[in-house]
């Protein structure tokens, strides 16, 4: 028996979302007795980028090597791992809970009959049946699910484990394109964000919300991002007036961000904004008003005027270099 | 064009979560029940496309009697019909099975949701139905065009936007702006109550998971202040006491 890791990477590169999605599966590996973690990549990757996977628990990769995986279509995608599942008679599937793994493992469990919990939070409880815990609620709250016998697809939620690394390589096996694949998807292109830290991956984000008044004042809130090293963020009626593109919008209706830092500026705390930060190790909340339903929900706060405290709080962590 | 929406009944988003029965049971008391704030943005682009296309729309909610006034609002909105599965949504399979089953007798054009439901946020159900019924689906879509047979879809990638095609029929799991979010009007609130709701069993579906108990997100601790003077010290705190710098 198997446990598949589902790979999503980016020009080439692995999301630390995906090694988190492998590690996982090493670590249930363990629990549920020894199994062989394959992880599957499409399209192109270098080989020691791929054998490197080992160093997170994997024991072989599976390399699709074709230039036309290179962009992840989710018809072609699913049908080829929806394939490797059977021919490696796994019985688990491990992904992110990105939108990569709600296309790709929702259209697997389709195709292959298995049952899928999304958004898990913690290694399963094997001691009586096959129990995972997962964020619901936005992030208000954690359900325990018993999933039933035979194949089961879990979607990890991005820092749910901690992860450890060894310096054992993984085999790498290549196989070709499957034929007969169905290409229903034309991609016609893409755009990418300039920033140089994204917001999902991000480690540390500063978000800004209308107390800024205006996209003119947004440099304050790139320099402090650029000085922490973190990615930006808004609030809803942010991105909604244009000030910012809608892919920095974060909370319940856009992007669920799980750094160790948020750092909220001029935001008033509305419940569906903190929906989609709650799972941060830290918050901190810049407020004028002492009464921004932010400081309950903050670790730290300052109350103060943005445009008098964020320069300095630039300045003192640059001084920090 | 025929479209099918589906839809889920959640609690509004300004709702206390709390649980009851020893931590089994979400707790409806003084809950207030919405339209998935991503359901409505599939059901507003739905009536877009019925207004420049024309076309019927056919909403469609898997649960029980208590999601009705949820179905009439979207009847109120702009679908014409509607049909409801009467079983409890607990399992994203069993869910997508029922519109799977659904949307093979009844051919629709399009099939359009939200990317997840806000309470159970698994937001898989698209690509099940889709695979289910061997049709292409895309989530979280941001913008729909329809071009003949052709769908022209831009949809959110990490950190950025993809531009896709694909032949109908397809699946697309909604988010803003694909639409503004429309309000009922007298009209459409009188016409709603006598517009057709039609409601039948589920489909069986064996392998589901099912849900033992919840728990709340622990209360956190009160806030630390630093007085605006010493904004700086808040740079200190983090480094030495919270350690995330
Ligand atoms: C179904 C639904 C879904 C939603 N989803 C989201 C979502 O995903 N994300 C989201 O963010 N919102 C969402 N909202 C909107 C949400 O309810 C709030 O309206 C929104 O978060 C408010 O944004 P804000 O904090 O930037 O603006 P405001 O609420 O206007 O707050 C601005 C804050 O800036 C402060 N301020 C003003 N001047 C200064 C200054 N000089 N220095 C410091 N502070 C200052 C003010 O005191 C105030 O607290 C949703 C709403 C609904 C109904």
């Amino acid at each position: 028996m198997s446990i598949l890791v589902c790979i999503e990477g980016d020009e080439g590169i692995i999301k630390k979302t995906s090694i988190e999605a492998v590690y996982y599966a090493s670590e249930t590996g363990k629990i549920i007795g020894d199994e062989e973690v394959i992880a599957v990549a499409l399209g192109s990757y270098d080989t020691a980028v791929l054998e490197n996977l080992g160093n997170y628990g994997a024991t072989k990769v599976i390399h699709v090597n074709d230039e036309k995986l290179d962009k992840s279509q989710i018809g072609v995608y699913s049908e080829i791992f929806a394939e490797l599942v059977q021919t490696t008679s796994a019985n688990l599937v491990i992904m992110s809970k990105s939108s990569f793994g709600d296309n790709i493992g929702g259209r697997i469990a389709g195709k292959t009959g298995a049952s899928i919990v999304s958004n898990v939070v913690a290694l399963p409880n094997v001691s009586s049946e096959f129990e995972v815990r997962k964020s619901i609620f936005t992030g208000k709250a954690f359900a325990t699910v018993s999933m039933p016998e035979g194949l089961k697809i879990l979607l990890v939620k991005r820092n749910s484990v901690e992860v450890n690394q060894t310096d054992d390589k993984a085999v790498i096996e290549q196989i070709p394109l499957p034929n007969a694949l169905n290409f229903h998807e034309k991609i016609t292109g893409s755009e990418k964000a300039e920033g140089d830290v994204l917001l999902d991956d991000a480690e540390i984000v500063v978000s800004g919300g209308r107390g800024l008044k205006g996209p003119e004042n947004w440099d304050m809130i790139e320099d402090l991002a650029k000085a922490l090293g973190a990615a930006t963020g808004c609030s809803k009626p942010v991105s909604d007036q244009g000030w910012r593109p809608h892919h920095e919008h974060v909370g319940q209706t856009g992007v669920k961000v799980s750094p160790n830092l948020y750092i909220a500026i001029g935001i008033s705390g509305a419940i569906q904004h903190l929906a989609g930060v709650n799972s941060s190790k830290v918050l901190v909340a810049i407020n004028i008003d002492p009464d921004a339903p932010f400081f309950k929900a903050a670790d730290y706060g300052i109350v103060g005027d943005a445009f008098d405290v964020v320069p300095r709080l630039t300045e003192k962590v640059k001084s920090l270099k | 064009m025929k479209i099918l929406v589906c839809i889920t009944h959640v609690p509004d988003t300004t709702s206390k979560i709390a649980f009851t029965d020893n931590n089994t049971k979400f707790d409806v008391s003084g809950i207030q029940f919405i339209i998935g704030p991503y359901d409505d943005y599939a059901l507003a682009k739905a009536v877009e496309l019925k207004e420049s296309n024309s076309g019927n729309i056919t909403v469609l909610c898997v649960g029980e009697v208590n999601v009705e006034p949820t179905m009439r609002k979207a009847l109120a909105i702009g679908a014409d019909d509607a049909i409801r599965v009467n079983a409890n949504p607990t399992d994203s399979v069993f869910v997508a099975q029922q519109i799977a089953a659904i949307a093979k007798e009844d051919q629709y054009d399009l099939i359009l949701m939200g990317r997840e439901s806000i309470d159970f946020n698994s937001g898989v159900v698209h690509g099940i139905v889709g695979s289910l019924l061997d049709i292409p689906s895309v989530s979280p879509v941001m913008k729909l065009e329809i071009e003949g047979e052709t769908a022209k879809m831009t949809r959110e990638i990490e950190g950025g936007q993809e531009f896709i095609e694909v032949q109908l029929p397809v699946i697309a799991g909604c988010q803003e702006p694909i639409a503004e979010w429309k309000i009922a009007n007298m009209r459409g609130i009188m016409s709603a109550r006598t517009k057709p709701l039609k409601v039948i069993e589920p489909v069986a579906c064996d392998k589901i998971t099912s849900t033992l108990s919840y728990e709340k997100l622990p209360a956190k601790g009160s806030v630390k202040l630093i007085p605006a003077e010493n904004a700086e010290e808040l740079i200190d705190l983090l480094k030495n006491e919270a350690k995330v710098l």
